[in-house]
């Protein structure tokens, strides 16, 4: 693994609300082109490393860089900028509730863009029939169901053609096969647009079907304790906590010894 | 390199067979081609069969898929058949995602009369239901009030404190400010026409007596209707959104027993106080200005010692008690009736102040033709 081709690097990150350590010493990469997985038990500070990332909240130490531009220690300018190449889509969707759905999608691109209002209109149905949405525009968020506003968030998040997708929890409250048809456009996008994708997720059968790298974050030692191909952490990871969470037991075989 | 003007250019290979050429940068500083011409000229040549071509295509994104998409869906209504094979891979890709779930197709609802909003029998029948709505929430209020002093409601102290905490004590520094300088306007506005009748000593009666029935309650009541009741309405609203209100109700208890009778309890209880409070610094603001114009501290005094009476504090304590009651319902009804999203509690919360004001200023007025009429 080369330096060139870090989409994302996390160096010696250490979060902390106040005097509360949530996790140390975080040292990673991501890959462009990869499905990038954050997983860890409930409480282990996957949301908050991803917020940490987006630049919600400042790392109490440590340095995150895109494309081996400097994050963390940059100026509103620059991360504004930086955050434009973006698509985040939110745990619960984090839609615009007084807007249509259509509405919501042509936001950015009515910031960002140089867009006349018809191209607007064009690329808005575009991005809403690739999630599968099309003819939804004028709906508001609390019309349409749960699944579907994580998809109109879907398409709001790739409305500037990203570079890098973030997914908090993309198929958390989906039925099975939502869930499935979810990754599968996750995957699909990905492919087409040639962006890197970021997401916390607990859903083992997503991990496994689409992550191609992970980090798992430890609760208990408030680090991370495994990086690699999924796949590979669940028959040869050296840590039995990693193993049992990716096979999906009950009991710790590292209690019972 | 320089992008090159995104173009197309249509091509009869064979009868009723079109080649759509595409080439040129297909980005947004470009001049994107208009679909509309393209369907027009589609509609002159009626092809059987459209294949789309990549002559020197340069770079591309979403405006040329929108594009092409437009293109798939002209093809799939009038009968066309569509190729895209000789399309660079991902973007033959993204249109098979895009064109996988057929559009929908919004059912028409009907349609809004304008004109109906402003008959007169329809604005009669809006302004009814929402006082059989009002007069419904206060009905089952009472239920609950009810069940309380039986002691069978599942209405929780604790909560009860907070609300009196957030209602009273925290409001002190906002009617400190109002009081004080509604006094002080009562009096200015009294001491110039009295001076006209070198009657300037009479500001301490007019400051008395304004403030204590009516300018130290209604200024109390519309700063609380402001703040305390559409605290309310935004609270419960959230709740309402966040499904806690469901929860209260699958739980077996009553959302008005649990979050509208501490809220309505609080509020009645510190409204007298706040307005007592209110009546004291107005006097004093009062006092300020009477000062200015060479009264003297012991004038004044002795002066408000003559123009104050229990009946003027309880006219105004009798008004503060219904006020305090229509503040809280207007901010709780609001809020529990308020839609989900945060549209809806902003909605919510606007309803709140805006019923609360209008249910004071009527309810003043009717107060006072009362009193007037039985003569206190």
């Amino acid at each position: 693994m080369t330096e060139a081709e870090a989409h994302i690097s996390v160096r010696d990150v250490t979060m902390a609300y106040g005097s509360r350590l949530i996790q140390r010493d975080l040292n990673f990469d991501v890959n462009r082109g990869d499905i990038f997985v954050i997983m860890g038990g409930s409480g282990c500070g996957k949301s908050t490393l991803l917020k940490h990332m987006l630049g919600l909240i400042q790392p109490a130490a440590g340095d995150i860089l895109y494309a081996g531009e400097s994050f963390t220690h940059a100026d509103q300018a620059t991360r504004d900028r930086m955050r434009r190449s973006w698509g985040i889509t939110y745990q619960s969707g984090g839609l615009f509730s007084s807007m249509t759905i259509g509405e919501n999608v042509a936001l950015p691109m009515q910031l960002y863009t140089h867009y006349s209002g018809a191209e607007i209109s064009e690329v808005v149905s575009y991005k809403l029939s690739l999630v599968g949405l099309g003819g939804y525009e004028s709906y508001y968020p609390s019309e349409i169901s749960g699944g579907m506003q994580k998809r109109a968030a879907l398409a709001r998040a790739i409305a500037l053609d990203p570079d890098i997708l973030f997914f908090d929890e993309p198929s958390a409250g989906l039925d099975p096969i939502s869930s499935s048809l979810l990754d599968e456009l996750i995957v699909q996008l990905k492919e087409s647009i040639g962006a890197t994708v970021v997401m916390v997720t607990h859903e083992l059968p997503s991990i496994f079907s689409i992550a191609t790298n992970s980090v798992y974050l430890d609760a208990g030692t408030k680090t991370m304790i495994a990086y690699g191909n999924p796949r590979e952490l669940r028959d040869h990871s050296e840590q039995p906590v990693v193993r049992q969470f990716l096979a999906r037991e009950a009991s710790a075989p590292a209690e019972t010894a | 390199m320089n992008p090159q003007a995104p173009a197309y250019e249509l091509i009869e290979d064979a009868p009723r067979v079109i080649r759509l050429a595409l080439e040129g940068d297909w980005v947004q500083s470009q001049p994107i081609p208009d679909f509309s011409l393209l369907r027009s000229e589609l509609i002159a040549l009626a092809p059987e069969q459209l294949v789309v071509e990549d002559r020197k295509l340069g770079e591309w994104g979403s405006l040329m898929m929108a594009f092409l998409l437009q293109c798939h869906s002209y093809c799939e209504a009038e009968g066309i058949a569509l190729d895209t094979r000789s399309l660079p891979e991902g973007a033959q890709r993204l249109l098979d995602v895009a064109t996988v779930v057929p559009p929908h197709v919004r059912p028409r609802e009907p349609r809004q009369d304008r004109l109906k909003q402003l008959n007169p029998i329809h604005l009669a029948r809006v302004a009814w239901s929402d006082i059989r709505s009002a007069l419904a929430f206060l009905g089952d209020l009472s239920i609950a009030l009810t069940r309380l002093l039986l002691g069978r409601a599942n209405t929780r102290f604790t909560d009860f404190r907070h609300f009196c905490y957030q209602a009273g004590p925290n409001a002190f520094a906002i009617i400190s400010l109002t009081s004080v300088l509604v006094g002080m306007i009562l009096a200015y506005l009294g001491a110039v026409q009295l001076k006209q009748l070198g009657a300037e000593i009479y500001v301490a009666d007019l400051v008395v007596i304004g403030m204590l029935r009516e300018m130290g309650v209604l200024m109390t009541a519309v700063v609380m209707a402001g703040r305390t009741g559409a605290a309310y309405a935004a609270q419960l609203g959230t709740m309402q959104t966040n499904e806690e209100i469901d929860a209260i109700t699958t739980m077996g208890v009553s959302p008005m027993e649990f979050l509208v009778v501490p809220r309505v309890l609080a509020l009645v209880v510190m409204l007298p106080l706040l307005t007592i409070y209110a009546d004291l610094l107005g006097i004093i603001g009062g006092g300020i200005v009477a000062g200015g114009m060479g009264i003297t501290l012991l004038q004044y005094t002795s002066q408000i010692e003559g123009a104050l009476s229990l009946t003027h504090l309880m006219v105004g304590l009798s008004k503060s008690l219904v006020f305090a009651v229509l503040i809280a319902i207007a901010g709780c009804r609001s809020g529990i009736q308020s839609g989900r999203g945060s549209a809806a509690v902003g909605n919510a919360a606007t309803d709140a102040v805006v019923t609360a004001l209008v249910y004071l200023i009527v309810a003043d007025a009717a107060i006072n033709i009362f009193y007037q009429q039985v003569g206190i």
